[in-house]
């Protein structure tokens, strides 16, 4: 004899085409909102560590800039004992950083650009911003000190923002995910009104019939999710491929950061088939019992 | 065994379909229960096999008193009735194999252990070289046997049989009511719905008659009053 199979037909119902095509959809869906949490997370890490221990300083054109000018502002700069080093930023390399906004037409000599300064500090010197930025104004009218933290801030109220978008997106499509499996849950009762009946009558429990849902919940989940997270992987492999392929290119200001998902972003990932197999199973459980408990 | 006094049911907020029921069956009877199509003879035996409650009137069964017991109760109670339907009721695609030791997996029986038990009970109805067939490859008569099969191999203390020889033809209906013979000499308490009142009375056996919901007995005695 061949193991015992489920005594419900489900093959029998639409639930079982249902089931792995939303579920397919979910994960897919989930998967690239999870991928931008994650992603999201590392980027505004990467940002918050790139800009910590380093300052700006900017001399105003309008100053002069000169050499004395930049001269009194690295003096005051290399006085501190928190900075490691400063150096100033040539003229050319200045005008390049404007040159997406303003094109390579004009020369260095045609632009007032202020002097900018590179500094970088021990991040656990604990330097003194407030006395810095007055001993440089003192040394140097209109210098100005940028510790980033501005847009830093910005930065990251729009990552926080994004990622919360993506975790209400991830809880939506959860949502959905329940509510979907409880509406076919209740549609495989009703198809299968006589087998349950039978069941009953042979003096099944709630319990079995629920398991008998519960295990074609998981099987159909797992099915669907196995296909949605290979269709995720596929996106997310192509979207990280196109945003590399950018960077190479020497695009520098592309619409998309680039896209670099570690180890164990992939392993986190790889648990939304799992993830959104024990959902179903749980929502086909409760269903069933809520269900079957007003049968007489 | 079975006792009803003065029981009622309703569909729901439906009419009385079987109104002042009054019977007992006796640990080891074998009763036909006859009556004209829509009588309510499957009510009465859905009330008995534990499908529908009653909604008045005392109904008790081997002991325990059906208004009082709980959902959850029912379950184990509902494995000492074996049921029979006219239409035979087999999952389509489970083998007979299947089909047959479904009760006993209800009742969680292990796989080694069923395995004797349904081959047995397969090989009784004369049925044992088509353990694997499914129930669209069977003929009526062996789909019925199949059915008798299930509702007796959990060894049921009462056996229902709603119209089970129905959709078969008059020698296998014979031989169904033989099978059914042999598993009350056995010690199974019986009760038989058919409207074939000439094979009721081939078998010498008490007679319940159903019309319109109220069983023959009572319908005599209220006119006599």
């Amino acid at each position: 004899m061949s193991a015992p199979g489920l005594a419900i037909p489900f093959g029998r119902d639409g639930s079982s085409r249902f089931l792995p095509a939303l579920t397919l959809l979910m994960v897919f869906l989930a998967g690239l909102a999870l991928a931008a949490v994650m992603d999201l997370e590392r980027a505004l890490a990467s940002w918050d560590q790139r800009l910590t221990g380093t300052l700006t300083v900017e001399l105003p054109a309008a100053t002069g800039a000169d050499d004395k000018s930049l001269d009194a502002a690295l003096a005051v700069l290399h006085a501190e004992p928190g900075v490691t080093s400063a150096t100033p930023i040539d003229r050319a390399a200045t005008a390049k950083l404007v040159e997406p906004w303003l094109g390579a037409v004009l020369s260095p000599a045609d632009l007032e650009l202020p002097r900018l300064v590179d500094v970088r500090v021990d991040a656990s010197a604990h330097v003194d911003l407030a006395a810095l930025r007055a001993q440089l104004a003192n040394a140097s009218p209109g210098a100005m000190l940028d510790d980033h933290q501005l847009w830093l801030d910005s930065l990251a109220r729009f990552a926080r923002s994004a990622e919360i978008t993506a975790i209400a997106i991830l809880a939506l499509i959860g949502g959905i995910a329940v509510m979907s499996v409880s509406f076919a849950t209740r549609t495989g009762l009703a198809v299968h009104r006589d087998v349950i009946e039978l069941l009953h009558l042979m003096g099944a429990r709630d319990s079995y019939v629920a398991r008998q849902f519960e295990r074609q919940a998981l099987r159909l989940a797992l099915i669907g999710g196995v296909m949605g997270l290979a269709l995720a992987a596929a996106a997310l492999l192509a979207l990280s491929q196109a945003t590399s392929a950018a960077a190479f290119l020497g695009d520098s200001v592309t619409l998309l950061p680039p896209l670099h998902l570690r180890g164990w972003n992939w392993a986190i990932l790889a648990l939304l088939p799992i993830i959104a197999g024990l959902v179903a199973m749980a929502t086909a459980r409760l269903t069933v019992l809520a269900t079957l408990r007003r049968l007489p | 065994m079975v006792r009803f006094e003065n029981v009622g049911m309703r569909y729901g907020t439906g009419p009385e379909v079987l109104r002042d029921i009054t019977l007992r069956l006796d640990a080891g009877s074998f009763h036909f229960l006859t009556g004209p199509s829509g009588a309510g003879k499957t009510s009465l035996l859905r009330l008995i096999a534990l499908a529908e409650r009653p909604s008045r009137g005392l109904a008790s069964l081997f002991g325990e008193d059906l208004s009082r017991i709980t959902r959850a109760d029912l379950a184990p109670l509902r494995r000492e009735v074996g049921i029979v339907f006219q239409d035979f009721r087999l999952i389509p695609h489970l083998s007979a194999f299947d089909n047959v030791a479904l009760p006993l997996r209800v009742a969680g029986v292990t796989e080694a252990k069923l395995r004797d038990n349904v081959r047995e009970m397969l090989e009784w109805v004369g049925l044992a070289d088509k353990l694997d067939a499914k129930p669209p490859t069977l003929s009526g008569g062996q789909q019925q046997r199949v059915a008798i099969a299930r509702a007796v191999v959990a060894r049921p203390k009462l056996l229902v049989a709603d119209e089970p020889t129905g959709n078969v033809d008059d020698a296998m209906a014979l031989r169904l009511m033989r099978l059914f013979e042999e598993l009350n000499k056995l010690g199974t308490t019986l009760i038989v719905a058919t409207h074939n009142a000439a094979l009721a009375r081939q078998f010498n056996r008490p007679v319940l008659h159903l019309e319109d919901g109220e069983l023959q007995a009572a319908v005599a005695a209220r006119a006599a009053s």
